[in-house]
């Protein structure tokens, strides 16, 4: 089992409540990630999980409840998110397509206080095996390539909180588990990592805890294993044979 | 033969300042998505504002910064106070916000002013050099090429070698993503309003002693014709805005010579025509649709 968390979250969603007009997208959404921890968040289409994202991004203002981030109120402006230690993804990438691989990384340095920033994103590129495509512009790579500018994107600031928006979307075998490794190492690393995932084999392998959304609502969480035999879940979203299939590869323990 | 130099090197020269005019409008466009159609009237205003400084001080040079600084004022507070008011993702009142902006600023000159040409001195001589007797560049001339090349340089720097610069365009690319990684996309907007406006006030300076001298209206056709240059190059391409504006320069200054100032300007919307009517994104613009 993990160690027992410290006593300050890095996030920390308390009571969260979100409304479209007259929709209740989120209601009394409380969960907390530490550092080193990784957290799924998991839930059928339309269940609030992005919504989740926008909320901490300060994307969407909550009706009720607080976004921390390590003990302190989440930024009010989206621009110092990244500042305050949180860096994402996004579903659709949002890479700018016509800037090199290396200038969609430097982005995020512009306005941190970074002594050599090319040097620290040529270093987050060698990472993650882009190094030799830093100066192809990002629009030209292949779909796996592409996530993978966007993940060195997020971690180039050095955040202390990675929320990742399905980073095991499109992807094949080989490269889910490459990013299975890399999200390990960053956790190792202390950072804490939220992540929004249809996929579940890479859900169970990576995440510590699983919180699971259904219509705006948590309805479980805890352990991946614990969170698979909860019949809510299944009836909400899993479906047995997902559920039978992670069982037997997991074999219990987290 | 000598004739034919001499249209090239003033066609050069009047390229220069067309595609520093066009390079200006693809800025605006680039950092906000909006074709300026006030670019002219707001350019003229800074040269208005030049001219004051000359007259009051005598320094064409201390006229020429003031110039570039009311540009990029008035770019700033444009986009402030009327643009960014507007709504978003809806073309048209952009520019009709614009063109009510054209009326009142050109009338407002002709009312503090004056609606008739003022002479406006260059600051260096129109009689060209000569070279074995062959009429080429006049020193205004090639201070005209010199000054829009070093802008050109100076704001290739600035978007390709600059933290700044990387930021202006992660803005005007995806202003959303760029928030997220800690842009501050409203103010590179504002700032490439300034950029966009103080360039096309040089461009107005530069052409202005070279014309019948200044009046509201003085950088009309400028506009006109480097709109033409801008959609030419495609809006998007700050390198077919600068390609451009040289080729329609010297078509310009050809047709002028060989045939009529008056079948200029056909001339030039003869090629737009053709360019229009064959690539309708520019003759440079990038193939693929943008993301953001």
């Amino acid at each position: 089992m993990t160690t027992p968390p410290p006593a300050t979250p890095r996030l920390e969603v308390d009571g969260l409540e979100v409304a479209f007009g007259g929709l209740t997208a989120l209601s009394g959404v409380d969960f907390a990630v530490h550092d080193g921890e990784t957290v799924a968040l998991i839930g059928p289409n339309g269940a609030g999980k992005t919504t989740v994202f926008n909320a901490v991004c300060g994307l969407v203002k909550p009706r009720k409840g607080a976004v921390r981030i390590g003990g302190r109120p989440a930024p009010a402006r989206t621009t110092g998110l990244l500042a305050a230690g949180v860096a994402r993804t996004l579903q659709g990438l949002g890479l700018f397509e016509h800037m090199t691989v290396l200038e969609n990384v430097l982005v995020p340095l512009c306005r941190l206080p970074v002594d050599d920033p090319t040097a620290r994103a040529r270093a987050r590129l060698d990472e993650l095996d882009l190094l030799h495509l830093a100066d192809r512009p990002a629009g030209t790579l292949p779909y796996p390539e592409r996530k993978r500018v966007a993940l060195a994107r997020a971690l180039v600031a050095d955040p202390a909180l990675l929320l990742l928006d399905e980073p095991a979307g499109g992807l094949g075998a080989a490269d889910i588990d490459a990013l299975a490794a890399t999200v390990r190492r960053v956790a190792d690393t202390g950072c804490a990592v939220l992540l929004v995932e249809h996929h579940v084999d890479f859900v169970m392998d990576v995440a510590d805890r699983i919180v699971v959304l259904d219509f705006g609502q948590v309805i479980a969480s805890g352990a991946p294993e614990a969170v698979q035999r909860d019949p809510a879940v299944e009836a909400a979203y899993l479906g047995l044979e997902a559920v039978g299939a992670a069982t037997e590869q997991e074999g219990g323990t987290a | 033969m000598d004739r034919f130099v001499f249209l090239i090197s003033a066609g050069l020269a009047r390229g220069a300042v067309l595609a520093l005019f066009a390079l200006s409008l693809v800025i605006v466009w680039r950092a906000a998505r909006v074709v300026n159609f006030a670019q002219a009237a707001m350019a003229v205003t800074a040269v208005y504002a030049a001219f004051a400084v000359t007259a009051a001080t005598g320094s064409y040079w201390a006229g020429l910064l003031t110039g570039l600084a009311a540009g990029a004022l008035l770019g700033a507070a444009v986009e402030r106070g009327l643009m960014r008011r507007l709504p978003a993702h809806a073309p048209l009142p952009g520019i009709i916000v614009a063109i009510g902006l054209v009326m009142m600023l050109q009338a407002g000159l002709a009312i503090a002013f004056g609606p008739e040409h003022r002479p406006m001195h260059p600051p260096f001589s129109e009689r060209p050099f000569l070279i074995g007797g062959v009429p080429v560049l006049s020193p205004y001339d090639l201070f005209t090429l010199i000054a829009a090349a070093a802008v050109m340089g100076a704001l290739a720097l600035l978007f390709g070698r600059t933290s700044l610069g990387l930021q202006l365009r992660a803005a005007a690319f995806a202003p959303e993503t760029s928030r997220l990684l800690g842009v501050r996309v409203p103010r590179m907007v504002t700032l490439g309003w300034a950029l966009a406006v103080a360039t096309a006030a040089l461009a107005a300076m530069l052409l202005v002693p070279t014309e019948l001298g200044l009046n509201p209206h003085a950088v009309d056709l400028l506009f006109v014709n480097a709109f033409a240059v801008a959609v030419i190059g495609g809006l998007d391409s700050p390198i077919g805005a600068l390609l451009a504006g040289v080729g329609v320069g010297l078509l310009v200054s050809l047709v002028t010579g060989y045939a009529s100032a008056s079948a200029a300007p056909l001339a030039v919307l003869a090629l737009l025509t053709l360019v229009l009517l064959v690539r309708p994104g520019g003759v440079f613009s990038a193939k693929e649709a943008r993301t953001a």
